[in-house]
């Protein structure tokens, strides 16, 4: 397979295979004659240099992406594996676009936090870089074997990056995160090859057209009543990406995977990784099975509402500072799926031909479902932001005071204003506070998912949530900044190791809390985007 | 047919090689007059030299007329001198070269006159038994072979094992070979005739009761049984194999036994040609008798020469497989059983050409003390490596090809039955080869760094015979087909 | 089509022309047996990747007569009287087998390096049982097939018996030779039986592979004329699962597997490699070759409760792998484990199912070779394979713990490596094999319940990915046992050689998979269509 590498043609192979690269090239750099020290200066730059190119890359992207046009621009194929049907197509819409800017991003601070690693640093990057390249592909990717390639590649990059870098419990944390996701694709993987077999192509753009319709023959197909096939088909894909969100109740995974991660590893987990799933229900579950997914949107705007709930109230309970960014994690990403239920449901009826709602109805229903479309999308990327910056933030702290607990913290807004400013900042802006980010997408979302009919109970429930989430947030702030600093840590700040918040750290944080303002005050810098595309999404 | 028309000239071509090789006796005799005790040695490679010199003349001078039944009856009608003749002709005396061979340096025998002309003598009676055509050269020819080998087996004086072996070699001998020759006098009595074939035509006209015929024809099984040593009648096999000397052993293993097997083909076909049906029954079952008793023996065996002598029981059944396969088209069975002799002569001398090398250094014939054989000598280890997986009829050792025309004959006849059994026993039989194998490469022995003397002589015998063994093993196809224009001078 | 240069016969026979060379060396001559023994195997492995890059797919695809399947085809006559030919090609499922060969015997040799007892012998039986194995892929001639099946076995007894694990070695190699010689000598009877009746029926008698295959195809093929005269019961039907399952021992399908895990135990390591890598693909190709290939009707009645036996590998295998508590036994039970799914992709009888066992044999011969290295490695300097016991090994040997890890991902089907792109489509070929194919025992039938199957199966794949994590982390990461293990350092530059060729193999087949499976779909083709369906 040999490709020209020319930008217009083969941009999203080079992004994807960019990273994968930069990590050979480090496993390599081991082999370097040099001093042990002198490796990690060499990992630790390199790794910065090739992610920064990557972010180039993700901007350019943005850049030259017909926002007018909107649909799968940059596309291209080559042939990969005839017999299955499936092809190396790659493309990106809208949605993909803000996501692989958003992971690039993120990708160059993470690295930066991480230049506090020590212990076997060219691994260490090696595999965070491999790891974009799996984010990187699933984004991209236009062919349902290609994407599932990717979507599981990801898995082993995180698998060791906590197993090796992660704290006490990281063994048990890393293989319950990598069975537990691996078990939820393998549904994903069966079904897949069920359509795949029965579409005779894996091209995900064709089977958006075919797929939904496909009657079998006469009926059935395999045997089975091809109406059953769909649902099992849409339960498997359902699981594995409600996994991943995590859509309560199976989130379990993602407190232990979070708090035993290290720090960056847990920026990209919660600012990219959470994105997967919600990215798999808005490009796959809602296009492929507009029923079901419509019949079943329901309890998916139940169980969004529970996460929103339950998973403030278990953060509020927390007691480790990462715990509690952890369960907020659950509780933004509720939003999300709450967002994705409305587009479901009006997606569904809107298929199915107005499921008994008129013209205008289903009309104002599709408006307002949009709306709450781009808000998910848009609550993708905010949350992206904030809790990348949460998690940052609460690392920059253990890594200084080697504790999560909050009940031994208290008062460090004395010894270390700077990083009690940029933690009330990041928090207001995960908690969703007017001017930030969060309050953006999460407003849509409300507003859009209460204007459907069936969810106005549920969204107004889930405002309630929103007044937890204020509730855990001000615990943590207060838990960690407020109060009369205790004498032992008055002493450790001067004798031991300074709290306030490093440069490198500084630096790390700065872009998010930039991007949070600004996508806060003018949204339009990415929300147009966003809207073509899930309006060509609802063929409105 | 007419027997009367002796040809001369026909006649003494037909029996040129017994001639030359009754000279080459008396020559030894009388070089073991001539020669002080030191140049003894060298009687051994005469003998050799001029047995192989006969296979050549027999090979070069003496081609069998066409495939004319009254032209081949020659002598009266006392031999027939076909295809299946030179074979098995060739086969024996290049047996009983090799054995020369390998006497050579052999304690007790190796610079005995007598015992080389006893050899080519027993060699004379198993050449003529391949080709005899007649009861009464038949009978001759049996005794022949029988009378010298009993002597043979006993021929050290010293050792009371040899004596034993001979003694109980001449009882069972005489014992079959008396029942034999009442079955012979039987027919010869009811026909009046004693040419084989002429027998056959008679029994086929079935102007003979059968119960006669069967009575006959189960005392020649008993006869011929006692030779190839087939179950029931293998008692003497394993203690004459261990009590004789080993070059004897190898003789005896492998030239009579061929030699029979020729004369077994060559009667049932011509004699009992109408009764076909139960002959053929009656031989499947002593092959399956033989065949499983052989190997299932073999494996409890502790002596090497015992083993073998089991191992070659277990051969000799599933040589039967070929005998009985006669509706396999083209002769093939028989084919089969030629080749199966010729690649078994070779495979068998070679062994026990190692097992004599190896007593000679360590005094002992157990299988334990075969031990680190490889790490001692490498190349006796591989040969007898090689031989033990042509026994076992593992490629590229002859064996393989040997084994697979005979289950492929037995296919060919609608044996599916039998040829399964003979697998099965191959796999057995494989388990205690295996175990030899191991022995000598994995267990430690004494003195492995002093590596066993191999004369010159024995030095050819093995080359000879291992490169033969491979060379059958990988083109056999010459071998075969001349083993089917044998095959053929049966089926007239 | 002769090809003017006998490529297969300079490939089969150089390994042996190297065997002898080593033999008439002087004993001392260690290092000169070595470099022939490299030499004679990476000659083979060269020429196997020409002959496997100038596999021509599409005259492969337009082939329509068994003569045209078989490229690089050389004939000679062996013994004229029976029809024997010394007929040598490849078609698309053996050609990856002949490079797969070629890679496991050359990393082996790179391996056993450091063989210091009786290193003549060592090579010399390890290039015999290089040349056995070529010659079974490349052979076109049933007999031709069979000389070279037997003997591959004997060079295997004796490397095992003589250089294994002196706890179990005895043992485990006679059991695993007796096995496996059962299974191959009831196929071959029979194949004779197949012989007579093909040659009766047509008036030439021929073991090539060819002629069957058309005597197969002829529309009243004497294969499927009733036999005991039972209605019914036809020659195919009779004889296909005894010369299925003959072979399927050397397979290792359940029930007759259990020679496997102590054969591999017991083995020293470059013969493990062969062994699990390459040897048990003989048993698996040959079931196709012959069973299959030439009794499709056998096949389509057999096929569908076989299923069920290779199910249980699959899944048994994996648990008791989970349950083992030396390093060793748990490779050797994985390759039941995956072995199974060849076999179950055999059973698939489509084309989906089929390329994928082609593939998984190609896959998990490059695999397990690599797990055995990294076994080997790991045993040959901590002297231990208690799994509990080791521990941080990635600290002293980080090459073999990298390999490792890959091979691991490759077992439990990660994307993007080799086990998924063969998994796959087995998984596929069952879904798609479900409506097609019904089980009838007497009255009793059972329909579409191929489905069920591959959901069974994919469970295997947890297990697995569950003991390869366990492994990984109990042996390769953890604490280092600093006391115990002070002696032990890295491993040599060629180890790390055969690590990398294996590792390359698997990673490339992963990214790019029409790199082979273009060319599998392409020899299974003819055999999908004696199933009288189009590929």
């Amino acid at each position: 397979m040999t490709l020209p590498f020319n930008l217009d043609t083969s941009l999203l192979t080079l992004i994807i295979f960019l990273p994968a690269a930069g990590s050979v090239l480090l496993l390599l750099m081991m082999t370097l004659p040099m001093s042990a020290e002198g490796h990690k200066v060499a990992a630790r730059w390199a790794a910065l240099g090739v992610s920064l190119l990557e972010l180039l890359l993700a901007v350019y992207l943005f850049a030259n992406y017909d926002q007018a046009a909107g649909g799968f621009q940059f596309e291209e194929s080559a042939p990969w594996f005839a017999l299955l049907g499936s092809s190396w197509h790659l493309g990106v819409d809208g949605l993909s676009v803000m996501l692989i800017l958003l992971t690039g991003i993120l990708a160059p601070l993470a690295i930066l936090i991480s230049f506090e690693i020590e212990d076997r640093v060219n691994l260490y990057m090696a595999l965070f870089l491999f790891l974009e390249t799996g984010l990187m592909g699933v984004f991209a990717s236009l062919d349902l074997l290609i994407f599932f390639v990717f979507w599981e590649i990801g898995l082993v990059p995180m698998y060791f990056l906590i197993n090796i870098w992660g704290s006490q419990n990281r063994v048990y944390a890393s293989v319950k995160f990598f069975l537990y996701t691996m078990a939820g694709s393998l549904g994903l993987l069966l079904s897949i090859q069920l359509i795949g077999l029965t579409a005779g192509t894996m091209d995900i753009t064709q089977l958006m057209t075919f797929w939904p319709a496909f009657q079998g023959d006469g009926g059935t197909f395999l045997g089975i009543g091809v109406e059953t096939v769909k649902n099992l088909a849409f339960l498997a894909f359902f699981l594995a990406f409600a996994i991943k969100v995590p859509i309560w109740p199976f989130h379990t995974w993602l407190p232990d995977a979070h708090t035993e991660a290290p720090t960056a590893g847990s920026m990209i987990l919660a600012g990219v990784l959470l994105k997967l799933g919600a990215y798999g229900f808005l490009r796959l579950v809602i296009p492929l099975f507009p029923v079901q997914a419509a019949t079943f949107s329901g309890v998916i705007a139940f169980l969004g509402m529970a996460g929103i709930i339950l998973g403030a109230l278990a953060a509020y309970g927390q007691n480790d500072f990462k715990r509690l960014v952890a369960y907020s994690s659950v509780n933004h990403m509720g939003f999300v799926v709450l967002g994705v239920a409305a587009a479901a449901y009006v997606y569904g009826a809107a298929y199915t031909g107005g499921g008994g709602m008129s013209p205008e109805e289903l009309e104002s229903a599709r408006q307002s479902a949009v709306l709450a479309m781009n808000g998910a999308a848009m609550q993708m990327f905010a949350h992206g932001l904030s809790s990348a910056g949460m998690f940052l933030l609460v690392g920059a702290l253990y890594h200084k005071i080697h504790t999560r607990d909050l009940r031994q913290m208290g008062g460090f807004w004395v010894l270390a204003p700077v990083y009690g400013g940029i933690l009330i900042f990041t928090s207001m802006g995960s908690l969703g506070l007017p001017g930030l980010a969060g309050f953006v997408s999460e407003f849509l979302v409300v507003r859009g998912a209460f204007a459907v009919p069936a969810f106005s109970l549920m969204t107004l429930l889930s405002m309630i949530g929103l007044l937890f989430t204020g509730a855990y947030i001000l615990k943590a702030i207060q838990k960690v900044l407020h109060g009369k600093p205790s004498q032992e840590w008055v002493d450790y700040n001067r004798q031991h190791h300074r709290l306030e918040i490093t440069w490198r750290e500084g630096i790390a944080i700065a872009p998010l809390l930039a991007l949070m303002l600004l996508t806060g005050l003018l949204p339009n810098w990415i929300l147009p985007m966003i809207n073509t595309t899930v309006t060509r999404l609802f063929g409105g | 047919m007419d027997f009367q028309t002796v040809n001369p000239t026909a006649s003494l071509l037909a029996i040129l090689p017994e001639i030359l090789l009754t000279i080459l006796a008396i020559l030894i005799l009388a070089l073991d007059l001539a020669w002080p005790e030191s140049r003894r040695r060298s009687l051994g490679i005469v003998g050799a030299v001029g047995m192989v010199a006969v296979v050549l003349v027999l090979l070069v001078f003496t081609p069998p007329p066409s495939e004319d039944l009254s032209a081949q009856l020659v002598l009266g009608g006392m031999i027939r001198h076909d295809a299946l003749a030179q074979i098995f002709r060739t086969m024996v005396i290049l047996a009983g070269a090799l054995t020369c061979l390998i006497s050579v340096d052999v304690p007790g025998v190796g610079r005995r006159g007598e015992y080389y002309a006893l050899l080519i003598v027993a060699t004379i009676g198993a050449s003529l038994l391949s080709a005899a055509s007649d009861l009464i050269m038949v009978f001759l020819a049996l005794e022949t072979t029988s009378i010298s080998l009993y002597m043979l087996a006993g021929f050290l004086r010293g050792d009371p094992r040899s004596g034993e072996s001979g003694l109980k070699y001449f009882l069972f001998g005489a014992f079959t070979s008396a029942i034999a020759l009442y079955g012979l006098s039987l027919l010869y009595g009811f026909s009046g005739q004693t040419n084989i074939y002429a027998l056959g035509d008679l029994l086929a006209g079935s102007r003979v009761p059968d119960y006669a015929v069967l009575l006959a024809l189960v005392m020649a099984a008993v006869g011929f049984g006692f030779k190839i040593s087939a179950v029931p009648f293998h008692f003497w096999t394993p203690d004459v194999y261990e009590g004789a000397p080993t070059p004897v052993t190898a003789f005896i293993s492998v030239a009579s036994k061929a030699a029979s097997f020729a004369l077994l083909m060559r009667f049932f076909m011509a004699v009992f040609v109408g009764y076909d049906a139960i002959w053929v029954q009656m031989l499947a079952l002593l092959a399956t008798a033989t065949m499983t008793l052989g190997n299932v023996v073999a494996l409890w065996q502790k002596n090497i020469k015992r083993l073998l002598a089991y191992s070659s029981i277990a051969q000799a059944g599933y040589a039967l497989i070929g005998v009985v396969a006669i509706s396999a088209q083209g002769g093939a069975g028989m084919a089969a059983v030629t080749f199966y002799m010729f690649m078994y002569t070779l495979t068998n001398i070679a062994a026990f050409t190692v097992v004599i090398l190896v007593a000679r250094a360590t005094g002992s014939e157990q299988i334990a003390d075969l031990a680190g054989l490889n790490r001692r000598s490498p190349g006796l280890a591989l040969v007898m490596t090689i031989a033990l997986l042509s026994l076992g009829g593992i490629p590229p050792a002859a064996g393989f090809f040997g084994k697979f025309f005979l289950f492929n004959a037995a296919v060919d006849a609608n044996l599916v039955w039998l040829a399964l059994v003979g697998v099965i026993n191959a796999i057995v039989a494989l388990y205690y080869y295996l175990v030899v194998v191991k022995v000598m490469y994995v267990d430690r022995g004494q003195n492995e760094d002093v590596p066993i003397p191999v004369g010159n002589s024995h030095a050819w015998a093995l080359a000879f015979t291992t490169l033969g063994v491979i060379f059958l093993g990988v083109i056999a196809a010459p071998l075969y087909n001349w083993a089917l224009t044998g095959a053929r001078a049966l089926l007239f | 089509m002769n090809s003017p240069f006998p490529v297969l016969s300079v490939i089969t026979l150089a390994p042996i022309a190297g065997a002898i060379l080593i033999l008439l060396l002087p004993k001392t001559a260690k290092q000169e047996a070595r470099i022939i023994a490299a030499a004679a195997t990476g000659f083979s492995l060269l020429l196997g990747l020409f002959v496997y890059f100038n596999y021509d797919v599409a005259a492969a695809n337009a082939a329509t007569t068994p003569e045209q399947m078989f490229q690089f085809q050389e004939s000679i006559p062996w013994v004229e009287a029976l029809g024997i030919n010394y007929h040598l090609g490849v078609d698309g499922i053996s050609a990856p087998m002949v490079l797969l060969t070629g890679l496991a015997s050359f990393a082996g040799v790179l391996i056993s390096w450091g063989i210091e007892e009786r290193t003549r012998e060592f090579m010399a039986f390890f290039l015999l049982l290089v040349t056995g194995v070529y010659g079974v892929f490349v052979a076109m001639d049933l007999f031709v097939l069979f000389f070279f099946y037997e003997l591959a076995i004997f060079p295997m007894y004796l490397l095992i018996v003589t250089w294994g694990w002196k706890d179990l070695r005895e043992y485990a190699s006679m059991k695993l030779t007796l096995y496996i010689l059962v299974g191959s000598v009831i196929a071959l009877v029979g194949v004779l039986a197949m012989y007579f009746v093909a040659g009766d029926a047509t008036g030439t008698y021929s073991f090539d592979i060819t002629h069957l295959m058309n005597v197969a195809a002829m529309p009243d093929s004497p294969f499927n004329a009733n036999v005991f005269g039972i209605d019914g019961l036809t020659f195919a039907r009779a004889w296909f699962p005894f010369i299925f399952l003959g072979f399927g021992v050397l397979a290792g399908v359940f029930p007759f597997h259990n020679w496997s895990p102590d054969g591999h135990v017991a083995a020293p390591t470059a013969v493990s490699m062969i062994h699990a890598g390459v040897l048990m693909k003989l048993g698996a190709y040959s079931a196709l070759r012959v069973a299959v290939q030439l009794l499709p009707q056998g096949a389509q009645t057999h096929l569908p409760w076989i299923v069920f036996l290779t199910l249980i590998n699959v899944v048994y295998g994996a648990f008791i792998a989970m349950r083992q508590r030396d390093f060793k036994y748990v490779i050797g039970f994985s390759s039941v484990s995956h072995m199974g799914l060849v076999s179950m992709g055999w059973a698939t009888m489509n084309v989906y199912g089929m390329t994928g066992a082609g593939l998984q044999m190609f896959s998990h011969g490059v695999m397990t070779a690599l797990f055995f290295s990294c076994v080997g490695m790991v045993y040959d300097r901590a002297h231990t394979r208690d799994i509990p016991s080791l521990g941080g090994f990635r600290q002293v040997m980080p090459w073999v713990a990298f390999a490792f890890i890959v091979g691991g991902l490759v077992s439990m089907g990660m994307p993007g490596l080799s086990g998924f792109v063969a998994e796959f489509p087995i998984f596929t070929g069952l879904w798609d094999a479900g409506p097609n194919i019904t089980l009838q025992i007497g009255s009793w039938t059972l329909a579409n319940y191929y489905g069920v199957i591959a959901v069974v199966a994919v469970l295997g794949i947890i297990v697995t990915a569950a003991y390869v994590l366990r492994v990984v982390q109990q042996v390769f990461f953890g604490e280092f046992n600093r006391e115990r293990f002070a002696g032990v350092g890295d491993v040599t530059v060629l180890d790390k050689a055969a690590l990398v060729m294996l590792l390359a193999a698997m990673i490339i087949l992963g990214v790019w998979p029409s790199i082979m499976a273009p060319m599998v779909e392409s020899g299974v083709a003819p055999i999908i269509r004696l199933f009288g369906g189009g590929a």
